[in-house]
């Protein structure tokens, strides 16, 4: 009868160091996407703390939430979450616009996001235009577009096909070879293996924390594909 | 975020529902539209009555036969004004220039070919004068023909038209009650009273003749007066009131058996009657304001609900509440400013076609305007704030997951 609470995590102690590309795995329920709303300031933990570049973020007000989102967070979605009817570089520029960046300087910035995924040729497409994977690179380009501290990526291949998602994958992995650290939720293993440590996680408790050893590289992966697909289509 | 930009945001999702937009505002234009048009009818009615007051003859004081209580209510029985009076104001009052009896019946008129019913006024020659009336063509009837009753009549424009389309009807013939009747000119036209009485459709002829051609020997409906200056007139009241209580031998603890009422405050009457059914007018646009208000109020929470997802992405994104806050209520003052700016045009195009239609100047004024647009800010800050309100506490999860 009623409400009750429901402790998606238990006392639980991680910590990411900048230039880290961690993948966050573990069954629905287990507690990851819980663990990743806290990591992006999107939910406050009952209980304990969080500090984001040394700056306790856990307590504050809903405003100070927004502005460490706007300025030290990069979302990437499952869903993509683009606005639609909306241009890819208008999209790119949303987290600058709530910055009070001016308008020049956004699409400058945008620009350069665009290029570091590659579409900047498509910079003027609505997201209907554009496939699925398209729409993931501008996605990843608008969390890049503020120079967060971190990217945040909740199953950002999950609506993509194997070949496509191992693009997206490339990508992550050439934007942490620059510095930029990278948090994953993902249910695949394989993706997990493009990341440099894996967290598992399992009823709020972390089960596993590890390094990864054998990283996948995308080129290798992408050939494998390629040789799938010609197979078959003989 | 810049208000600029909140302001392209609001209005790029109002193009997104251009027919929804529209439909919403419309309450606002209704209401914005009609204060605007009924202000300005209100204004010109106003300006058209004390345009009249003057047309009348702003010298002139009416003076009828029953008195008035202090409760205002008017006591007619017994009372009676007669030639004499009127002769005896001028006689013992220097501030009075010229008096006029005034009887006045409904008849059908005659002409050769045509019939007209109007109301006919037996005066004397000083009538013109008093009224501030002049003849168009033909002329006044003379003294001789009120001291012999001649059988002479000046018609009206809209009885002269009715009558004689077309032609001249001076030194032409009518019949009243089978009496002839020779039309000695016709009257200037003059127009409607704001109460959209046709002050030209009547037939002016001599007391007398009245009284004998006619038939008809009762009292006088009306005495009016024309008194020497504007600043006489309190005191061209009093001599009156004195004169006519002498002459009806009313003892000093008596009530007036007559009324003495001064154009000016015949349309201080006219004017409060204006002034009132504007007020009800306005009351009732106010109410249409409201609804429409109300309107934007539920369209903002359709939009807030259908736009969960995008208040999610732009929370995640940095927004915080006062943008999202910002954003919504800015959408719905734009809505209900774009209605209020639509209803001004529509408002003033009203008031033109009235001013065609009624002949009356329609005055929109500055302040009206500003009220107006004050008003329909107002509304969309008010009924905005809710569905604002609510968009800006969402929380940034359960909107990003919301389908």
């Amino acid at each position: 009868m009623g409400e009750f609470d429901v402790h998606a995590l238990r006392g639980i102690t991680v910590d990411i160091h900048e230039g880290e590309f961690v993948a966050i795995m573990g069954a629905s329920g287990s507690g990851k996407s819980t663990f990743m709303n806290i990591l992006g300031c999107l939910d406050i933990p009952t209980s304990g703390e969080y500090l984001l570049e040394g700056v306790p973020v856990a307590q504050m007000t809903r405003t100070e939430q927004a502005h460490i989102r706007s300025r030290k967070i990069g979302f990437v979605f499952q869903g993509f979450n683009l606005l639609s009817r909306t241009s890819a570089i208008e999209n790119v520029e949303l987290p600058l616009m709530y910055q009070g960046i001016t308008a020049k300087e956004r699409r400058e910035r945008a620009m350069e996001a665009l290029k570091a995924v590659g579409l900047e040729k498509r910079f003027d497409h609505k997201p209907n235009e554009l496939s699925g994977g398209q729409q993931q690179r501008v996605a990843i380009a608008r969390a890049l577009a503020t120079h967060p501290s971190m990217i945040l990526a909740d199953e950002p291949t999950g609506n993509l096909d194997s070949k496509t998602s191992i693009e997206i994958m490339a990508i992550f992995q050439r934007l942490n070879d620059n510095g930029i650290t990278i948090a994953l939720v993902t249910h695949e293993t394989d993706i997990a293996q493009y990341a440099k440590r894996n967290i598992v996680f399992r009823d709020g408790h972390i089960i596993r924390d590890m390094i990864v050893e054998t990283r996948l590289n995308p080129e290798a992966e992408m050939r494998k594909v390629l040789a799938t697909s010609i197979i078959d289509n003989a | 975020m810049g208000f600029l930009n909140i302001l392209k945001v609001a209005f790029n999702a109002l193009k997104r529902n251009k027919m929804r937009s529209a439909l919403t505002m419309l309450g606002i234009i209704i209401g914005v539209g009609s204060i605007i048009a009924m202000t300005g009818v209100g204004a010109g009615a106003q300006q058209e009555i004390d345009s009249q007051t003057a047309a009348f003859g702003t010298n002139m004081i009416t003076i009828r036969p029953g008195g008035m209580t202090a409760g205002g209510v008017r006591i007619r029985a017994a009372s009676q004004l007669t030639l004499g009076d009127g002769e005896a104001i001028v006689k013992h009052s220097d501030l009075i220039t010229a008096q006029t009896p005034v009887i006045r019946m409904v008849a059908s008129v005659v002409s050769a070919e045509r019939s007209w019913g109007s109301p006919i006024f037996g005066v004397n020659t000083s009538f013109t004068t008093i009224r501030n009336w002049g003849i168009q063509n033909g002329a006044m009837f003379t003294d001789q023909d009120y001291r012999s009753g001649n059988k002479v009549c000046v018609l009206g424009q809209t009885v002269a038209k009715n009558l004689f389309p077309g032609q001249d009807p001076v030194g032409q013939i009518i019949r009243i009650q089978n009496v002839p009747f020779r039309v000695a000119g016709v009257l200037e036209p003059k127009g409607q009273l704001a109460s959209g009485q046709d002050q030209d459709d009547m037939i002016i002829m001599p007391f007398t003749t009245f009284q004998k051609r006619l038939g008809v020997n009762r009292d006088l409906d009306y005495i009016y007066v024309s008194v020497r200056t504007a600043q006489d007139m309190d005191a061209a009241i009093e001599d009156i009131r004195t004169i006519l209580r002498n002459e009806h031998r009313i003892p000093s603890y008596g009530d007036d058996d007559f009324t003495v009422r001064t154009q000016e405050q015949v349309n201080e009457l006219a004017k409060s009657i204006s002034k009132t059914v504007s007020i009800l007018m306005f009351i009732v646009a106010s109410i249409s304001l409201v609804v429409g208000g109300i309107g934007i109020m539920n369209i903002m929470l359709v939009s807030v609900t259908e736009r969960t997802r995008e208040i999610g992405i732009r929370m995640a994104v940095g927004a915080t509440e006062k943008d999202i806050l910002l954003q919504f209520l800015i959408e719905a003052i734009v809505l209900s400013l774009m209605g209020g700016v639509i209803g001004l045009i529509i408002g003033v195009a009203t008031g033109l076609i009235l001013e065609i239609f009624t002949g009356w100047n329609i005055i929109v004024t500055f302040v009206s305007v500003l009220i107006s647009m004050g008003f329909s800010a107002g509304v969309g800050i008010f009924f905005g704030f809710y569905p604002a309100r609510k968009a800006a506490s969402l929380n940034p999860i359960e909107a990003l997951r919301f389908e």
